[in-house]
């Protein structure tokens, strides 16, 4: 099939970028849409041309690396599916497909289809880890968790930290990351101690990066990748009011 | 304390707070107008009551409190989300992935802080500060807020502002009910699909209740 590319360039992160429109002819379904921008890319650097830049790493679902805004929607089409799980079968033949990257004053574009995510590894740092001194792995079975918990945090572990929360959300807020992160670590006993110290800081550092504050529009759910629920941010609120209470 | 109202989920918990405040009164003030329908004596006595109160002298300055912080952080949070794009993106489809109201908070609750404004000065005002006519029901004299009231639900467009008043809250609180829990954590994959539907009822029953009144006298007013 042929279809019609508008895709967002910028050189770097000073400059101005602006779209340009492609024409790719010789797509076809089987094609993953990373896969298709390989093939477009193939026909720039043949014709002399700057290919396009995109993110990618794992092209399995697990990296997040693949963040994509496409026709409107971060991961475009389809529940469940990062960019790279995306199949081009959800196109038809003369489509137009607009394609930009995630946008949001703490995500900052660094070139074409890339933005910056550092800002999570920021917020990871502030809390988004258990004080423990390492050493060999403890025996497993001497800290009883319950199924449910287990399940539970498992569900939030399963955030890849694509950001396409961050880039659904009217507001650019991060809550869905940040309540999978507090969510899967509170759950379980290494991190239940430092709970609510973890909220705080996390949300602290959150606001303090310029993410937006969460208005439950349920965008972030509705785009998820991995399906991270809402409860999760019900989780951190609770955490997070928690922990104003006790002072 | 201060941090945790400089965070941003601390000031939505008091957004929370105060529309549960809220919503609390919505229902007690419908109640009282609905009194409106059982005719002139029975709307009389309800509003007599309710203006008479002791507890009202402590109500009515918390639910100036409770407008006032939910309009300040709610509007505090909304100018600060709207810095947080400044790129705006060429394509945008949030149809599917979440619900008209939810996107449109503010917009909804400036016309119901305007239509607010309108209804203060229809009505608290002229009760509070204006010349009424008392009734006398044995033996104690009570102001005839009915006649006030039903004298200007005979005009269309008084009429109009006051079903699109009652129908602007009813989408506001279709989002607001079960988000204020959310926010409060008071949430989980369960509750959130029986919030959703109390929510759903109680903005139903909002909207409806408060538009029939108007609507029921001015088509008395054709009718008779
Ligand atoms: C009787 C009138 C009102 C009631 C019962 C009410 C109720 C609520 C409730 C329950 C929420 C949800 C809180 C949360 O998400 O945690 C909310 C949110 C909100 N309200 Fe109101 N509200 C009223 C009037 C107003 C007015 C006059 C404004 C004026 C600007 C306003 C602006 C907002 C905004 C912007 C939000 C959104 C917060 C968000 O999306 O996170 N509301 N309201
Ligand atoms: S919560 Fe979902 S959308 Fe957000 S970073 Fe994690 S996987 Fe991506
Ligand atoms: S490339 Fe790793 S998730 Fe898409």
């Amino acid at each position: 099939m042929e279809i019609k590319l508008k895709i967002w360039r910028q050189k770097d992160a000073r400059s101005q970028g602006s779209f340009v429109d492609y024409n790719l002819s010789g797509v076809s379904g089987d094609m993953s849409f990373l896969e298709m921008l390989d093939f477009l890319n193939k026909t720039l650097i043949e014709s002399g041309d700057e290919p396009v830049a995109f993110e990618h790493d794992c092209r399995e679902g697990i990296c997040g690396s693949c963040s994509l805004y496409i026709n409107g929607r971060p991961h475009g089409p389809g529940d469940l599916v990062t960019t790279c799980e995306l199949r081009m079968t959800r196109f038809k033949d003369g489509d137009t497909i607009v394609i930009e990257p995630w946008r949001a004053k703490s995500f900052p574009v660094i070139r074409d289809l890339i933005a910056d995510r550092s800002a999570f590894d920021k917020i990871m740092e502030a809390g988004g880890f258990i004080s423990v001194g390492t050493g060999s792995a403890p025996e497993a079975n001497s800290i009883p968790v319950t199924k449910e918990d287990s399940d539970e945090a498992f569900d939030a572990a399963t955030c890849i930290g694509c950001g396409a929360c961050v880039a659904a959300c009217k507001n650019s807020s991060a809550m869905l990351f940040v309540a999978a992160k507090v969510s899967h670590l509170t759950l379980l006993p290494q991190g239940h101690a430092e709970s609510a110290k973890r909220a705080q800081s996390m949300v602290a550092k959150m606001d303090e990066l310029g993410f937006g504050s969460c208005t439950n529009t349920g965008a972030c759910e509705a785009e998820c990748p991995k399906g991270i629920s809402l409860a999760h941010i019900a989780r951190l609120n609770r955490e997070f009011l928690k922990a104003g209470f006790r002072g | 304390m201060s941090s945790f109202f400089n965070a941003s989920v601390g000031k939505k918990f008091l957004v929370s707070v105060s529309g549960l405040f809220l919503i609390m009164f919505l229902a007690t003030h419908l109640t009282v107008n609905l009194f409106l329908l059982w005719g002139q004596e029975s709307y009389n006595l309800a509003a007599h009551f309710m203006a008479t109160n002791p507890a009202i002298k402590i109500i009515e300055p918390m639910l100036a409190l409770g407008f006032l912080l939910h309009i300040t952080y709610s509007a505090w949070l909304t100018f600060a989300n709207r810095d947080t794009r400044p790129q705006k993106y060429a394509m945008v489809d949030q149809s599917e992935t979440s619900s008209w109201p939810s996107r449109n908070m503010f917009v909804l609750g400036s016309l119901i802080f305007i239509f607010l404004v309108l209804h203060l000065s229809n009505f608290w005002a002229k009760m509070k500060f204006g010349d009424m006519s008392y009734i006398d029901y044995n033996g104690v004299m009570v102001q005839d807020a009915y006649t006030l009231v039903t004298g200007k639900f005979v005009i269309w467009w008084y009429v109009i502002i006051y079903v699109a008043g009652a129908v602007f809250l009813g989408l506001h609180l279709l989002h607001g009910f079960q988000s204020a829990f959310q926010t409060l954590g008071l949430n989980n994959q369960i509750w959130r699909k029986r919030l959703t539907v109390t929510g759903t009822v109680y903005s139903i029953i909002i909207a409806a209740g408060f538009s029939i009144i108007p609507l029921y006298f001015i088509v008395n007013s054709f009718i008779n």
